[in-house]
């Protein structure tokens, strides 16, 4: 079947198996390795992306589902060759490790601050609750986003 | 700017945040193929007949290769890391749940996939051992009968210490304590499963591998002596790895198939496994029974310790450690106490399980030493009515009695145990707690407060002592300085998330007084990389990490010969400042590295020693291990209703020796205690009686999410190790050997009022609940009508 999604502004259509899922299309078919498949099982959030402007585990959704809709991916992050706050928080806090549960965890980020952009620390952990790291104890992804919060406005790594 | 040392931001991130790692998966080669593995449904069974005609008719297959074609090519069984040997794909006997049984190789993944459904396999089942304790019982089902010489299910007996000095102190000691416990059967569970891309070339012969590995050297030996390859045609390749703790050291089949597979089509095959055969088939850690006894003097003074161990390696003895310790350095059971005796027995057995046992930071073993003597000694402080941080302070090895032969003969290096634990106790306000405590028990509320101090033995180590297949435990490092200053360095060890690039940089810029950003370093590609063993039990910074310092100082007196011959005075007459050589009395007369290395390169007429460049090479044989040590407190609320477990504080003290960046070390130490919490409450994988894996998912096998961690509370001292080129130790790995005890012992103090002796980890709502019951049960088997009975 075909789809046609807009992935981080730019449109693409595929012909696929009506089975293949969300993650390996954005993965094997459009070449977007930011986003990883970890678990299958939905617990560990490695392969989260926006679809029509909310984090969801695409390794639980077909590509089909995507149909007609925008995605947005780790890769739509920065703008204008400008790191996104939660980008920069991250690489000043120490927020991560091996990087694999990264990107899932950078698109929660930026959706949690969109909705609540000076979000308290039992906020964050509430928010990217669903999502699994093996290396960094949590603790500083927590102090990443709570860096890109205080870093919102006036930065000049501020998104444009 | 120059200067090595201190906290700076990671050069790798800058990648990982755009989502332009580049891990295995992400590898993608023209005309790549993609291989999926079929595994046994049984637990133990005898293959009859293996039928892939239908498989091989699926329009998209290339190839099924079954354990057949593999021995057609003297591929059907691999040595492992500990010298015994593993099915590739079963030919005779399936002996785990999960066993590679088949390889199909297919144009895409999908297809793969469905055609392992096409495959038609007939098994006899056979009764399995499921109970590691039951593996030795007389008509116990021979689980290796591949092996000639194996006729029941026994792979090793070893000790450490004395038994006759043990026994004679525990005969006449005023107060003992004795319990059986279980560090039960964990899986590191990396994010990023284990996988390879294996490409050969049918003209040049070259055979590269793309694989998740923590050690690329030692898979480019094992694949030449596997595949009979030359070993300079075989080139292994470790990208980004997306965590290993342990989980990607040892070969696995997958990676074997897709070799095969890409000789047999003749183009590039992907593996990946998923998150299922990652859990129910690579290697897993602990799995040990003790039985642990201490003795001491009624005022409180620890004299023995001994213990007696089952191990439970499952089917294929396939640990990765030094091949002379078979229960890797669990000899450091003494723990961080000044013992007049120990002595340990350890047993390792064949059952129908997955086969590991080292992994998952454990320090080869120290992990499960570290529990069982914090585990005793809280028992201890129990019986004698003490308190359990005043039981340990009595008994620590004191700064002066460094360097310290234990009653198992390790030498520690150095440390100041008081000052750590004395300095965690303060961070806690330990002494407010206990009053609180008291408050909350009068009050009916279930407040635990756990301690533990560990010390750890990593850097393995002395090639003298230990090597793995006959390799010493060495590393290398190369250092190319360019004509214009920056330099290159090349070293054998392989980040899985440490920061190697980073801190590495800042090694040799600590050197060299040149700035970090001006160090490049490579790692992961056997082909442009030293020969070494790998990174794994906390060794990348003892080793590698020395090795890196030696070839900057290698470097540094090279340029100090050059410098003479510029500055036409004698090497003698030089001093060194971060940066540069200076001639002595005259410091303003000097030159830079940049400018040396500019000149080495130069027409300037080069004095002996000399032949035209700065650049070195070096293989550190480290003289000992190094000996990390830590303090740590945990506080627990225990809810008595339902024994759900929150971690309220966890302050953790650690001593690494010389820190190189501390932002790095602290991220090491946050990953291992949220790993400590996982193990201690929620972690295991679990067999039901008829060998079914109860932790195929992250369903069913449970990782501590942010909700379960609280916010670390660190500290530090810093002992440096006397025989590190800078005085570091290593810390990968020990908050993860350092915590589940702490928080053990924090929940098991919580349930004081119950009378909890003793229950085995993880400490589950129900196993909790069964405690406070007063059955707590074991946690390794599904419930059993035995089980169900006993205390």
């Amino acid at each position: 079947m075909r789809v046609t999604v807009t992935v981080n502004g730019a449109e693409y259509a595929r012909e696929v198996e009506p089975r293949l899922l969300l993650i390996h299309f954005i993965r094997d078919e459009l070449g977007l390795t930011g986003s990883h498949w970890g678990c299958d099982t939905s617990n560990c959030g490695a392969c989260i992306v926006w679809l029509d402007g909310k984090p969801v585990k695409s390794c639980t959704l077909l590509a089909a589902m995507a149909d007609g809709r925008a995605l947005r991916t780790v890769e739509g992050l920065a703008t204008s060759g400008r790191l996104d706050p939660v980008q920069q928080g991250f690489i000043e806090c120490h927020g991560l490790q091996c990087g694999f549960c990264t990107p899932g965890m950078l698109m929660t980020a930026r959706w949690l601050l969109d909705r609540n952009p000076d979000p308290d620390e039992a906020e964050i952990r509430e928010a990217i609750s669903g999502q699994i790291c093996r290396c960094t104890g949590y603790e500083n992804i927590v102090r990443s986003i709570r860096w890109a919060a205080e870093h919102s406005t006036g930065h000049p790594l501020e998104t444009e | 700017m120059t200067g090595g040392f201190g906290r700076r931001l990671r050069k790798e991130d800058a990648r990982f945040v755009r989502g332009q790692g580049c891990y295995v998966d992400d590898v993608q080669l023209p005309g790549m193929l993609h291989g999926a593995v079929l595994r046994s449904p049984h637990p133990h069974a005898r293959i009859l007949s293996i039928d892939t005609l239908a498989a091989e008719a699926h329009p998209r297959v290339r190839a099924v290769i079954t354990g057949e074609t593999l021995a057609a090519r003297n591929l059907a069984w691999m040595p492992t890391l500990s010298g015994d040997t593993q099915a590739v794909l079963a030919t005779d006997k399936v002996r785990f749940q999960g066993q590679e049984v088949a390889f199909v190789v297919a144009e895409d993944r999908y297809s793969a996939r469905d055609a392992l459904e096409l495959i038609d396999v007939e098994y006899e089942p056979l009764p399995a051992v499921i109970d590691a304790r039951r593996a030795l019982d007389p008509g116990a089902p021979l689980i290796r009968d591949d092996l000639s010489h194996q006729a029941d299910n026994h792979i090793f007996d070893w000790e450490s210490g004395d038994a006759a000095r043990a026994q004679a102190v525990f005969a006449d000691a005023e107060v003992t304590v004795i319990q059986d416990m279980l560090y039960p059967r964990v899986h590191p569970a990396p994010l990023e499963t284990c996988g390879a891309v294996a490409a050969f070339d049918q003209v040049s012969g070259k055979l590269t591998v793309w694989a998740t590995t923590q050690a690329p050297h030692a898979h480019r030996v094992l694949y030449a002596m596997v595949t009979g390859l030359p070993e300079h045609k075989i080139r292994v390749i470790s990208p980004d790895i997306g965590g290993g703790f342990g989980n990607k050291v040892p070969i696995y089949p997958g990676y074997l198939c897709a070799v095969v597979g890409s000789v047999i089509t003749g183009k590039p095959v992907k593996w990946m496994e998923d998150r299922s055969e990652n859990l129910m088939s690579t290697s897993f850690a602990r799995d040990f029974h003790m039985r642990g006894e201490l003795a001491a003097s009624r005022d409180g003074r620890i004299r023995a310790v001994r213990v007696r161990v089952l191990a439970d390696h499952g089917a294929f003895n396939g640990t990765a450690q030094p091949s002379k310790f078979p229960a890797g350095f669990f000899g450091v059971f003494t723990g961080s106490y000044d013992l007049e005796a120990a002595h340990c027995q350890v047993t390792g057995v064949y059952t129908n399980k997955a086969p590991g046992g080292v992994a998952y930071s454990c320090s080869f073993r120290v992990t499960e030493a570290v529990y069982l003597i914090e585990r005793l000694v809280d028992m201890l402080a129990y019986e004698l009515r003490l308190d359990p941080a005043e039981l340990r302070m009595r008994n620590l090895l004191r700064p002066e009695q460094f360097p310290y032969t234990c009653q198992t003969g390790w030498v520690y290096d150095s440390g100041d145990y008081p000052r750590t634990l004395k300095l965690a106790l303060e961070i806690a306000g330990y002494d407010d707690l206990r009053k609180e405590q008291e408050a909350e028990r009068a009050a009916g509320h279930l407040m635990g407060i756990g301690v533990s101090f560990f010390t750890e033995a990593v850097g393995a180590g002395p090639r003298k002592h230990m090597d793995i297949l006959g390799f010493g435990m060495a590393d290398g490092a190369e250092l190319r300085i360019h004509p214009t200053g920056t330099a290159v360095l090349r070293i054998s060890v392989q980040t899985q998330g440490q920061g190697h690039e980073t801190t590495f940089a800042q090694i040799v810029a600590e050197e060299l007084g040149v700035s970090p950003d001006d160090v490049e370093v490579v790692h992961g590609d056997t082909d442009v990389t030293p020969f070494g063993l790998g990174t794994y039990g906390s060794r990348s910074t003892p080793v590698s990490g020395a090795a890196t310092a030696m070839v900057a100082r290698k470097v540094r007196e090279r340029a100090r010969i050059v410098a003479a011959a510029m500055l036409e005075v004698d090497p003698d007459d030089l001093a060194w400042e971060p940066g540069r050589w200076f001639v002595r009395g005259d410091p303003d007369v000097g030159r830079t590295i940049a400018e040396i290395a500019l000149a080495a390169h130069s027409d300037l007429e080069l004095p002996p020693g000399v032949e035209g460049h700065l650049d070195a090479t070096c293989v550190y044989n480290p003289p000992n291990l190094t000996y990390p040590c830590g303090a740590y407190v945990c506080v627990v609320d225990v809810d008595p209703g339902t024994g759900k477990v929150s971690v309220r504080r966890f302050i953790a003290v650690d001593d690494c020796g010389v820190r190189i960046n501390p932002m790095i070390v602290e991220g090491q130490v946050h990953g291992g205690l949220a790993d400590g919490i996982g193990m201690a409450l929620m972690e295991v994988v679990a067999f039901d009686q008829e060998g079914n894996c109860l932790g195929g998912s992250f369903m069913d096998y449970l990782l501590p999410t942010s909700l379960e961690c609280p916010a670390w509370e660190l500290g530090e001292t810093v002992t440096p190790s006397p025989h590190h080129p800078f005085g570091a130790k290593g810390v990968g790995e020990s908050a993860t050997v350092g915590s589940p005890p702490a928080v053990v012992n924090a929940v098991i103090d919580a349930l004081r009022p119950y009378g909890v002796r003793h229950a085995d980890m993880p400490l589950t709502p129900a196993q909790v609940w069964r405690a406070i019951q007063g059955r707590p049960l074991r946690t390794d088997l599904a419930i059993g009508p035995e089980d169900r009975l006993a205390p």
